[in-house]
């Protein structure tokens, strides 16, 4: 299991990166962590021509906040998002999500710009973004634009961004204060891709639900925000009776697939379990703030 | 036909100069170029661990990275940890406590267990598990393995 031929070469700006993008005529690949191409490429599912090797680009990993927004560069690794002070600060629900990020040598190299334009339909970061309205940035050759990470996902491993593009940096909007949170997962074993998360963000205005977002993986084939739900919670207290709702509402909302670690139906079980008990816990906290 | 690549890196502090194939994965190139068959080769896609390196300080998979990559990169594999003379405390931990039966998993262990050492408390047998979760063992079960790491906590504890 070894990958066919391509070339190489490792860029030393983004400018380099984006004109060897261009040059490849939509045959190259980018190389950031590795963690997802590189079994890609082993198992031959990819057969670029050539791979433009990002990992040396200098202030691409960089994580910074503002006033508003939280900015994580492509390069972040994953293990830097999972001990960033800054992120446990503005974005503690992106801090409790890395936990379930595959295992510590992969986190080590791992990246969020990799993470995002690779896709998968099971993994927690695109949730983060979609769950949070991230904005990612985008360069190409021809210039910049910035996608809005619920219409960026557009399927299993695909995505908005087109054969000259790369992602350069993501723009997640800090969580106001007294914003109550949580996220939870179920995955086979420790680190695997989840067979089902959800993530829940809300706040609490005059004793009700407000800014409800959820935010959902592994049951379809993109990350998923519970639109439903959502608007079933905003404006009423999270009592037995709104959350049963909102987990109803979830459950028939989305169409899992099956495969060899769960059937659909467990799936579909699962996303309305830890919805309630994410909605429980994001209420609590809220009421609590 | 592509162009191979010149690269220079260190490996268990010796130096090396190569030239190789872009698509020569690093976990190939240590075992047939350099002929370190220490690290083992298992799954080939990041799942079982056994090929687990420390690259610049830093556990990785050596078969999820290509060999270009390394260039200038500061690589430890098994072979740094000690000999059959002399074992490192992870090795003699992992001897006395069995941590080992049939062996191919034991090199990607025994670096993912250095590197924990050097980074965590592992206070826990929680912090432990969750440290050696992204390495497969398919005939000890792991029971012996957190123990042996455990017996090197308490001793790192308890002071030299």
């Amino acid at each position: 299991m070894k990958p066919a031929a391509f070339d190489y070469v490792a860029a030393e700006t983004l400018d380099e990166a984006v004109s060897a993008l261009a040059r490849a005529g939509g045959d190259g690949k980018i190389l950031a962590g590795g963690q997802s191409l590189v079994p890609m490429l082993n198992f031959r599912l990819l057969r670029p021509s050539i791979l433009i090797d990002i990992n040396r680009i200098r202030d691409l990993g960089h994580v910074d906040a503002t006033a508003d927004v939280v900015r994580i560069g492509a390069l972040t690794r994953h293990h830097a998002l999972e001990t960033s002070p800054l992120i446990k600060a503005h974005l503690p629900i992106m801090t409790a999500a890395m936990q379930h990020v595959a295992h510590l040598a992969v986190r080590n190299r791992g990246t969020i710009g990799g993470s995002l334009s690779h896709a998968d339909p099971a993994a927690e970061l695109p949730m983060m973004a979609v769950l949070l309205d991230a904005k990612i940035k985008i360069r190409s050759l021809h210039g910049r634009r910035v996608a809005e990470a619920r219409c960026f996902f557009t399927g299993s491993l695909t995505t908005d961004l087109k054969d000259d593009e790369i992602v350069t940096d993501v723009e997640f909007p800090r969580l106001l204060p007294n914003t109550g949170w949580a996220f939870e997962e179920v995955a086979r074993r420790a680190g695997d891709f989840a067979l089902a998360a959800v993530g829940v963000t809300m706040s609490v205005h005059n004793g009700t639900a407000d800014r409800v977002r959820i935010g959902m993986t592994g049951v379809g084939e993109t990350p998923l925000r519970a639109s439903e739900a959502e608007g079933l919670l905003a404006g009423k207290a999270v009592d037995a009776q709104a959350l049963e709702a909102a987990a109803s509402a979830i459950e028939a909302a989305v169409e899992p697939n099956t495969d060899l670690h769960a059937s659909a139906d467990y799936r579909r079980f699962l996303v309305g379990a830890l919805a309630r008990r994410a909605i429980s816990v994001a209420w609590q906290r809220a009421c609590g703030a | 036909m592509i162009a191979h690549k010149n690269i220079k890196l260190t490996v268990n502090g010796a130096v090396y100069q190569r030239t190789v194939e872009p698509r020569l994965l690093l976990s190939d190139f240590l075992r047939v170029d350099l002929g370190l068959t220490g690290t083992h080769v298992g799954c080939e896609h990041g799942v079982c661990g056994a090929c687990t390196i420390i690259v610049d300080g830093d556990s990785a998979r050596s078969c999820l990275m290509l060999a270009v990559q390394a260039d200038g990169a500061m690589i430890e594999t098994v072979e740094s940890l000690g000999s059959i003379h002399k074992l490192s405390s992870v090795q003699k931990a992992f001897h006395e406590h069995h941590a080992l039966q049939c062996g191919f998993c034991t090199p990607g262990m025994l670096m993912t267990v250095t590197d924990l050492l050097r980074k965590y408390p592992l206070a826990t047998d929680e912090e432990i598990r969750a440290g050696l979760s992204g390495n497969l063992c398919r005939c000890t079960g792991y029971e012996h393995i957190v123990e042996a790491v455990r017996a090197i906590v308490r001793q790192r504890e308890a002071g030299p």
